[in-house]
């Protein structure tokens, strides 16, 4: 067998995102820059100005005859069904026909000449009220007897009341939690252009363009095979288009074939942030048990989330706040309940973690209640609480999946040593000692978190191969691409499947036409799961070609390898193509479908017990703020990260998603607050109002690595684990330190228990409370 | 004369016409509109996200001069006789990615794509006007930029190695200097310009005479200089605004003077173009003149406007009015001139007559033993509205405090001095009591509302340790404040 020689983007080189060079021209096509056919329209929705309601009257005939007008859209436009709940609930209406339930509710759509002309005709409507009482928050909507919106989970383990009762130390509190708005740059934008029959294709940006599809064809009342929906890339996702795109696609298809022309829908910034839903706020009641050591014994916690007036995805979104409730720690005992409380809020949904983050940040906090109880450092208290593995007992989580992969203890470890943690706390406690003005904190906070959809039948995957006899390789799989780099990560697998270069695969656009009954592109599992499908097709291919090759030369099978742009068969070495040109001439099927879906995976949902995942990724970051004391304005002076990707597929993509994702979660914990007033409108919708971080606000020192020794004991493609979600909960880090700076006004004698977002006025009022108290 | 009924403007490589502008017709509609043009993309249509960065190229005194500027704010009638260079202008040398594209692609700095036309203009404007920046300086330039994905650490690595990939004499805009100045010469309008349906009317006078003759004649336009605020009314409110008079181009109104007892500052000059001359004379104001909005709005925006707005949270007027400052209105028949906090009436209400126009503010330079502050309270640090805004200037002759102001914005309906915490010290000697007596008289002065920006009590209790601040400041006390860089 010849040395290879060199391959270029195979699996583990840092690859270079596959668009890049097109989107620092503005040359990478986004769906709002697909030219439009000569009749286009544009579509605009019209939306309540109350919160809840009766609707006793609709007068659309201000707005019909307004310039440029062609047509307004209510639920009696509806061919099919007038529902696009994702669970199959029934509980959400394209347009509502009888009641309002939040402020900006979708009632109806403008479809005019131009998106301008839609707009302002949209604020024409003269809608007559009959206003009922509303309740904003899960604690009020829990008094004011709003139903929860979908069932709850309760997981439990051991014998939690005893447990408590017989605590040396017991604790008993609240956390309030802040959702988020994904504030992807691209909005929600769906294109949707009618054909003959019933057929219809939508251009969208979606995470999930199957479920668009089903739901079209369901609103349409057609079936799913007259229904093609595109996805090339979007602008960032973050769990935002994962279901939230429906009612875009929806309008704009009933749109175009009640009028038989193509029609677009692209809400502004504000109506996209006010109209569509966004990470849940959670208010999170526990009850903690532990030793004089700092060991929990027990616990108890109640997640009661805003779910919003639909159920959406909030039925698994707070499933997975319980199972990351534990984070990293071993609880002996415990019992984790959710409330998934139907509020008159837009239906929040998926955001990045998908409920995780807000269980992790509960788990956090009783460790710093721990710490603050017994006199700790918080670090101490998290190493005593890791979970441990099978030779300990300490490896069970609370839905009884063993932690087999546990891998903890060293990532921690490993950036404690790096990141100085021990002498640079002992430097900030000296120096927050001399009482200055501005105080400093430190924390080093671990992840763990569990991968794979907990809906079982989700974790499946599909991917289609067509090798053309030029040698070119078309992949095409049912992931989608919103700037994670799966794209660039599957056609790496494929590129090293067949030992060609990188730059020989076409990645096409995902459609519906060419992987069916895809999942959504969510849960961190792009790669595994169509990494995995994609390279199931090309061995397929593979294996017909190594037949092939083997009888064309009459050599065994084994005597047939694929080196970098050539095949060996046997004593021949043959350049790829020529190779692949023979194959066709010989009637050789070049084009395969794949299929994967992930094994060992499990759930008794009723029970509280199974294997929901299929293992775990692992992080730990560290990080030190300056707080003024004066006004609670803030700074992060430095972070340092150590995140388990096993083995990266993409070291640089992956840094980059490790990147960001410490970004996003350090901004949801910190200035991004979402704010309704007492009518119930939001009032934090637009960037003007509502503050991601901006590149002054990431650390002054930023220290990102991955954990290269880590391989996923699993067989995941390649050994890697996924990084989509993850690391996002490492920028609890920050909020930990910012705590702590907080404490320190009074000596580190009670927990802060700051609410996050920790904004300034947040971070001052703690430390006056704490000062009012001392 | 007739007015000239068109707009004229270089767009990239060619001259470009327009004659059924409307006012308000977005320069960014008009790229992905009418032009498809589509690299510029919109993210936000507020000037906060810098999706739409273009660069706007005008004459200042003949010479050729580029700025970001937000695309989804800025009106086309405002564009008259400039260059307006989108990302499609950009090419390396032999049609090779541009060094800011290449540096992008090398460093990882692009995810989903959808921000980076915009950050790419953002940092070539920053490697035309440095191009070895440090890191604070490119935080500093692409404030106005938001990316959701890669948490910009890339993005700052491809910044500060752009000058590794191309010399600015070889760049495209540079080769093209002597040519698009000589284009855009023959650009200058040499009479009023008017365009636009009766419900969408623009006028760009010619100087500043017509601007008085149009506003005598038509008192209830709107005058628009950066349409960093009144760009909003449109592209989120949609609200007639018609007609709309440009004023941002009229040399006159952009003159800075320094002279032996003051600097007055032209209504037309931005927050960019002052900046040397205000941080010059106001060293104090150095940090906080970066903190207001993002690049983009700066080099749009104008301080004249800033004040003319009223808004009582602009961040210009509370920082004016503790420097003692003073505005000039004008009209067809004269000037009056008055003190910046008689200007601010009450909310949304200015002492501004029919026909009158702001044009030009003058600050007093700082006296003997005066000493100054001005800060800004903000959700985020950078490109944010505050939620306090103030400006403390205080006279210290032998110990004692003479003279004081105290200015604070988002405390009240308009921009507005605290008398009771000034009167607390005026007169008392320089020390740490005389500013807790000023603090605790600020709840005399104000009563601030809860929004989502503050709550009331955050805001009473910042404004008083604002007060301690200050003292803290100018008695140089260690490890009193965040580190700025």
């Amino acid at each position: 067998m010849k040395d290879s020689s060199y391959v270029s983007g195979a699996v583990h080189q840092n690859v270079k995102h596959d668009s890049a060079i097109k989107q620092v021209q503005g040359r990478a096509e986004y769906t709002d820059d697909i030219a439009e056919p000569i009749g286009t329209l544009h579509a605009y929705l019209g939306v309540s100005t109350v919160t809840h309601a009766r609707i006793l009257d609709m007068d659309l005939s201000p707005v019909r005859a307004a310039a440029g007008v062609v047509d307004v859209l209510t639920a009696t436009d509806i061919p099919g069904v007038n529902d696009i709940s994702p669970t199959g609930k029934n509980d959400e209406p394209v347009f509502p026909t009888d009641k309002v339930e939040f402020h900006g509710q979708p009632l109806f759509a403008v479809i005019a000449e131009s998106r301008d002309a839609a707009r302002r005709a949209a604020e024409l409507a003269d809608i007559t009220y009959d206003v009922l009482p509303h309740a904003l928050d899960p604690v009020s909507a829990e008094q004011a007897g709003l139903p929860l919106i979908t069932d709850p989970l309760k997981l439990e383990r051991g014998d939690v009341d005893t447990a408590l009762a017989g605590a040396k130390h017991r604790i008993q509190a609240q956390m309030m939690v802040g959702g988020q708005d994904h504030m992807y740059l691209e909005g929600h934008i769906a294109f949707a252009i009618p054909g003959e029959d019933d057929d219809v294709i939508v251009h969208c940006s979606t995470q999930h363009p199957s479920e668009a599809q089903h739901m079209v064809a369901h609103v349409l009342g057609v079936p799913s095979n007259a229904v093609v929906v595109n996805v090339r890339r979007m602008g960032g996702g973050f769990g935002g288009k994962e279901s939230q795109m429906n009612l875009f696609c929806a309008v704009a298809a009933v749109g175009a074939k009640k009028l038989g022309r193509p029609v677009k829908i692209r809400p502004d910034r504000d109506q996209d942030m006010t109209a569509t839903g966004k990470r849940h706020d959670f208010v999170i009641d526990y009850d903690l048990g532990f030793d004089g050591d700092g060991r929990i014994e027990a616990v108890q916690s109640q997640f009661a989330a805003r779910c919003g007036y639909s159920s959406d995805l909030s039925g698994p979104v707070t499933d997975r706040a319980l199972f990351h409730a534990d984070n990293a720690y071993f609880y002996p005992n415990v019992r984790l309940t959710s409330r998934p409380q139907k509020t008159h809020t837009v239906s929040n949904t998926a955001f990045r973690g998908f409920g995780g983050p807000q269980g992790v940040v509960a788990a956090e906090r009783m460790i710093e209640e721990i710490a603050y109880a017994l006199g700790k450092d918080p670090l101490e208290v998290r190493k005593a609480n890791f979970y441990g593995d099978a030779t300990d007992g300490r490896n069970l989580t609370p839905y009884h999946q063993e932690v087999e992969d546990n891998v903890i203890a060293r990532i921690v470890e490993e950036l404690e040593d790096s990141a100085d943690y021990q002498a640079r706390r002992q430097a900030i406690l000296e120096e927050n000692a001399k009482g200055g003005i501005v105080r400093r904190g430190l924390a080093l906070t671990p992840v763990k978190f569990g991968i794979s959809f907990t809906a079982t039948w989700y974790n499946q995957a599909g991917a289609l191969i067509h090798v053309y006899n030029d040698g070119s390789i078309h992949l095409n799989h049912g992931g989608t691409e919103m700037g994670q780099g799966l794209n660039t990560k599957v056609a790496q697998i494929v590129a090293d499947a067949f030992q060609v270069d990188f730059e020989r695969i076409k990645i096409t656009k995902t459609t519906t036409e060419k992987v069916p009954n895809t999942s959504a592109t969510a849960a961190s599992s792009g790669s595994d799961l169509n990494g995995m499908a994609a390279l199931d097709a090309a061995q397929q291919i593979k294996e017909r070609l190594v037949k092939f090759a083997a009888e064309s030369r009459n050599v065994a099978e084994t005597d047939v390898y694929f080196l970098p742009n050539h095949v060996q068969i046997g004593e021949d070495l043959i350049p790829f193509d020529a190779f692949i040109k023979e194959a066709y001439m010989a009637r050789v099927q070049l084009s395969a479908a794949g299929f994967y879906k992930t094994p060992k995976i499990h759930w008794d949902r009723e029970a509280g017990k199974g294997r929901p995942f299929y293992y775990y990724a692992y992080g730990a970051s560290c990080s030190e703020v300056s707080v003024d004391t004066l006004t609670g304005e803030y700074r992060v002076e430095r972070t340092d990260i150590l995140h388990d990707v096993g083995r990266s597929l993409n070291p640089v993509l992956d840094k980059g998603q490790v990147e960001g994702a410490f970004v996003q979660g350090m901004g949801w914990l910190t200035t991004e607050e979402l704010w309704w007033d007492d009518e119930g409108r939001l009032r934090t919708h637009a960037p003007s109002t509502y503050k991601i971080p901006l590149a002054s606000d990431r650390p002054r020192v930023f220290n990102v690595n991955l954990a290269d020794w880590s391989d996923n004991r699993e067989m995941t493609i390649k050994r890697s684990k996924a990084v989509g979600e993850p690391p996002f909960m490492l920028g609890i880090s920050v909020f930990e330190a910012l705590s702590m700076a907080v404490a320190s006004v009074a000596n580190y004698s009670e927990c802060p228990r700051l609410e996050a977002p920790a904004t300034p006025e947040r971070v001052l009022m703690a430390m006056t409370h704490l000062k009012a108290k001392g | 004369m007739a007015h000239q009924n068109e707009i004229r403007f270089l767009l990239n490589g060619a001259e470009t016409t327009v004659t059924d502008a409307k006012a308000t017709t977005t320069l960014l509609d008009f790229l992905r509109i009418d032009r498809r043009m589509t690299g510029t993309k919109e993210g936000c249509a507020e000037g906060d996200c810098g999706a739409c960065t273009v660069l706007v190229g005008r004459l200042h005194n003949g010479r050729l001069h580029y700025e970001t500027i937000n695309a989804c704010i800025r009106f086309l009638p405002s564009l008259n006789g400039c260059h307006i260079v989108t990302i499609e202008h950009l090419v390396g040398p032999n049609g090779r990615l541009h060094p800011v594209q290449q540096a992008m692609v090398d460093f990882h700095g692009s995810q989903c794509g959808f921000c980076t036309p915009g950050f790419v203009m953002s940092l070539y404007a920053l490697w035309m006007a440095n191009p070895k920046p440090t890191v604070e300086q490119v935080e500093t330039a692409v404030q106005g930029n938001l990316c959701r994905c890669t948490g910009y650490e890339p993005i700052v690595q491809a910044a500060l190695a752009v000058n590794e990939y191309g010399t600015l004499a070889n760049d495209v805009l540079n080769q093209e200097r002597a040519d698009v100045t000589a284009r855009l010469a023959a650009l200058q309008p040499t009479r009023r310009i008017e365009i636009g349906p009766e419900d969408d009317r623009a006028i760009v006078p010619h100087d500043v005479a017509d601007l008085a003759q149009v506003l005598a004649d038509e008192p209830q336009a709107t005058i628009v200089a950066g349409s960093t605020d009144v760009g909003l009314w449109v592209s989120k409110f949609m609200r007639p605004i018609s007609p709309v008079v440009f004023i941002n181009h009229l040399e006159e109104l952009k003159n800075v003077t320094l002279s032996d007892d003051a600097l007055t500052i032209g209504a037309g000059v931005t927050y960019s173009e002052s900046q040397t001359h205000i941080t010059e004379v106001f060293p104090h104001l150095t940090d906080y003149w970066n903190r207001i909005a993002g690049w983009q709005v700066r080099n749009m925006g104008t301080i004249g406007g800033n004040v003319a707005n009223g808004s009582p949270i602009g961040d210009t007027p509370p920082v004016l009015i503790a420097l003692g400052a003073e505005v000039t209105l004008q009209k067809s028949d004269g000037q009056r001139t008055l003190p910046i906090e008689e200007f601010f009436i009450d909310y949304g209400k200015q002492d501004r007559e029919a026909g009158d126009f702001v044009a030009s503010i003058r600050i007093p330079r700082p006296r003997r033993g005066q000493r100054d502050a001005a800060y800004k309270i903000s959700k985020r640090r950078d490109e944010d509205i505050s939620s306090v805004a103030c400006g403390i200037s205080v006279t210290v002759e032998d110990d004692k405090i003479t003279d004081a102001r105290v200015a604070f914005g988002g405390m009240a309906a308009t921009p507005k001095r605290a008398a009771t915490a000034e009167a607390a010290l005026v007169g008392a000697k320089w020390g740490e009591q005389a500013f807790e007596d000023a603090a605790a008289a600020l709840s005399k002065d104000f009563t601030p509302l809860t929004d989502w920006r503050a709550s009331a009590e955050y805001r009473s209790q910042v404004a008083a340790n604002l007060m301690r601040r200050f003292f803290l400041d100018a008695d140089n006390s260690t490890n009193a404040q965040l580190a700025t860089a």
